[in-house]
């Protein structure tokens, strides 16, 4: 069994704050972190090892203080870990990424499965995980809550995936591209010996020149079709909190009631 | 070294870029902008420089002649042979854009026995309707779907093509704009275009909505987009409407298709959060899975759903399908109920943008009732069935 886990390096978003001054991000001090998603991804290719064996290889794109997310995981558990960083990638949209990451796990070569979080908490688009399924041409599964049943002999997989209306079971073949959410596991904690490990790792860094059958044309800025035009506040709250007292809880209950049929929300 | 390119001969050292950075990556030297490596090349200082010195030569140039692309398309979802509603949603504001090109509205109907969805996507708006009806599309799967999407696109070319951003949408379009090498801006909450360049402006949020970005397709199409659940208003369909319904044989045949949908687990009392008109939502302060009762009852009363924030979830008090908030759902109701819901940053990121926000806390102190629209500063448990009792004479159930 082999399974590849597609993470990224994310700035703590719960920790960015806007500068009021100027209206931008200030990033000074926030914390980078391991996409939350892709611990959850991480952890259930720890698992999948443990119940069939093999390896789990981790990859992510991202310039080279990245190879810290890396680390995180190798302590994790991850067998070997590999970073992609180079000017050319830089500036890539979801089609790029999705592209430079799709041709590093063709280099990689044989897998089963490959696992990503769903989405990353500062992009929050949910797109690179498809985008490697379509490059790859191999089944994908988006938003998996649980594994029912995996067979790397029968090279099939049956999945539920959390939708709106709620859990649709899906089954078909390996490889698959399953991206996962939250309630799928618990991710473990590091431990010591992983800690000790991830501290000695050399984790090997893949620029452009490692991946010759990626256009260059198709890579980083040059590959991305979308284009940021502009960033701004989100508008505040319009309004100032209306307090509702009262002298019991059915008082201000009616007080709340009026508003709120005032306001015709219900 | 960065990939933004100043003209320093050009630049009169007005410091706008500056300020328009979201990664602080520009500062002045001199008197002139100077970027340092923090630099990402979004491009979000180009456009508020007033004398156009800075660029991004390595920008992608597209090959093909984009004008050959025309008209609107909007991807019609239906599960279990009904229309969602964030599709109508979607017709509607594809209508303003359409019209505001001076172009068509086309509706893609996909399914088994969707004929009437077709002719409900004219009445909604559609000028034209893609019926592709056959067994293989009864269910949603993104092998076919996306095949059959990408068919479409490549053959009749379109300029603009919307879909909702759930689940279904994000997966298929991810897959439809791979395949067709197209950008894709995901969970959007404002479209318009740009009266000069006749672009599309997709805005949303990003950094868990800490900041909003504007983003732009000039040079590869067609310019694609997911829209967030009950951002645009739900159009009045007019049964009046005449459209044209093409219907397309589809492209794979079950043999082809690998994924075979076997179940779907719908637990008991579980109502679609995403299409909620209201949420009423528990937090740390319902202190265990039966302090959920009291609001199942309220948003009974209100026909609403029931949410909850992380903690409640991470307790194992709700199951995680209920959690509104960052690592949850996006929701955007005309009226969420946060009971014992502090209203960390992860929360409000979930639930921001509702209408109407009503906090009910022990704690005065509680960030929640910075957002809110109306406080109650109470015992839950006091508050909620009084409330519940009050409606319930109101709206007479």
């Amino acid at each position: 069994m082999h399974a590849i886990v597609c993470i990224k390096q994310v700035p703590d978003t719960t920790d960015v704050k806007v500068n009021p001054e100027t209206g931008t991000l200030i990033r000074e001090g926030v914390p980078s972190i391991v996409n939350p998603f892709d611990t959850y991804a991480i952890e259930e290719a720890l698992r999948l090892r443990e119940k069939f064996g093999g390896k789990v290889t981790v990859i992510s794109m991202g310039p080279p203080q990245a190879k810290e997310a890396l680390k995180e995981a190798i302590a994790m558990g991850a067998d070997e870990a590999i970073l992609l960083s180079d000017r050319a990638f830089a500036g890539s949209d979801t089609w790029a990424t999705a592209y430079t990451l799709a041709n590093a796990i063709r280099k990689i070569g044989d897998f089963d499965v490959i696992l990503c979080g769903k989405q990353a908490i500062d992009g929050d688009t949910g797109q690179v995980g498809p985008g490697i399924a379509r490059q790859l041409d191999i089944e994908q599964l988006t938003y998996v809550f649980k594994i029912q049943e995996i067979d790397f002999q029968a090279r099939r997989v049956k999945v539920e995936r959390l939708l709106e209306e709620g859990r649709e079971v899906v089954e078909t073949r390996l490889p698959a591209l399953l991206t996962v959410v939250k309630d799928i596991n618990q991710p473990r904690y590091p431990t010591i010996m992983g800690i000790r490990r991830a501290t000695r790792a050399e984790i090997p860094v893949w620029t452009a020149a490692d991946l010759p059958d990626a256009k260059p044309e198709l890579l980083g800025l040059k590959g991305s079709p979308t284009q940021v035009v502009r960033v701004f506040n989100p508008p505040p709250r319009s309004g100032q909190i209306v307090m509702i007292e009262g002298e019991t809880p059915q008082e201000q209950a009616a007080k709340l009631a009026d508003l709120l049929l005032k306001e015709k929300v219900i | 070294m960065a990939l933004l390119m100043i003209d320093t001969e050009t630049c009169i050292g007005c410091g706008a870029c500056v300020a328009a950075c979201p990664f602080g990556a520009l500062r002045m030297e001199n008197d002139k902008a100077a970027v340092d490596d923090k630099c990402t090349a979004c491009g979000a200082c180009l456009e508020v420089c007033p004398v156009e010195a800075l660029s991004l030569p390595e920008r992608g140039k597209g090959e093909e002649d984009i004008r050959a692309y025309q008209g609107v398309w909007v991807w019609v979802e239906q599960f279990r042979g009904e229309a969602c509603s964030i599709s109508w949603e979607m017709m509607g504001q594809g209508r303003r854009i359409a019209d505001s090109l001076g172009t068509t509205l086309t509706a893609c109907v996909l399914g088994h026995n969707v004929e009437g969805i077709a002719q409900q996507a004219i009445y909604y708006g559609a000028d034209r309707v893609f019926l592709v009806d056959d067994p293989s599309l009864g269910v949603y799967r993104t092998a076919p779907y996306a095949k059959q999407l990408t068919h479409l696109v490549r053959q009749y070319k379109p300029e603009i093509f919307l879909l909702g951003a759930s689940a279904r949408g994000r997966d298929l379009a991810g897959a439809v704009a791979t395949e067709v090498h197209t950008g894709l801006t995901a969970d959007c909450t404002g479209l318009d275009i740009d009266p000069e360049t006749k672009l599309l402006r997709q805005t949303r949020p990003a950094f868990g909505g800490n900041i909003m970005a504007t983003i732009i397709c000039p040079n590869y199409r067609p310019q694609m987009a997911t829209v967030r659940h009950r951002v645009f208003e739900m159009p009045e369909p007019d049964s009046s409407r005449q459209g044209q319904i093409v219907k397309v044989p589809p492209v794979m045949t079950e043999d082809q298709i690998a994924a075979k949908v076997v179940d779907f687990i719908v637990e008991e009392g579980e109502v679609n959060l995403a299409d909620a008109k209201i949420i009423v939502s528990g937090g740390r302060g319902v202190r265990g899975p039966e302090g959920f009762k009291p609001l199942r009852e309220l948003a009974e009363v209100l026909g609403g759903a029931v949410g909850s924030s992380r903690a409640a979830v991470d307790a194992g008090w709700i199951p995680y399908a209920h959690q509104v908030g960052q690592t949850g759902r996006t929701v955007r109701p005309d009226l969420y109920i946060a009971c014992g819901i502090s209203g960390a940053i992860q929360h409000l990121a979930g639930m921001g943008t509702s209408k109407i926000i009503v906090a009910i806390n022990k704690d005065p102190e509680a960030p929640i009732f910075k957002v809110a629209n109306y406080g109650i500063v109470g015992d839950l448990f006091q508050v909620v069935p009084a409330l519940t009792e009050e409606l319930r004479k109101r709206l007479r159930k």
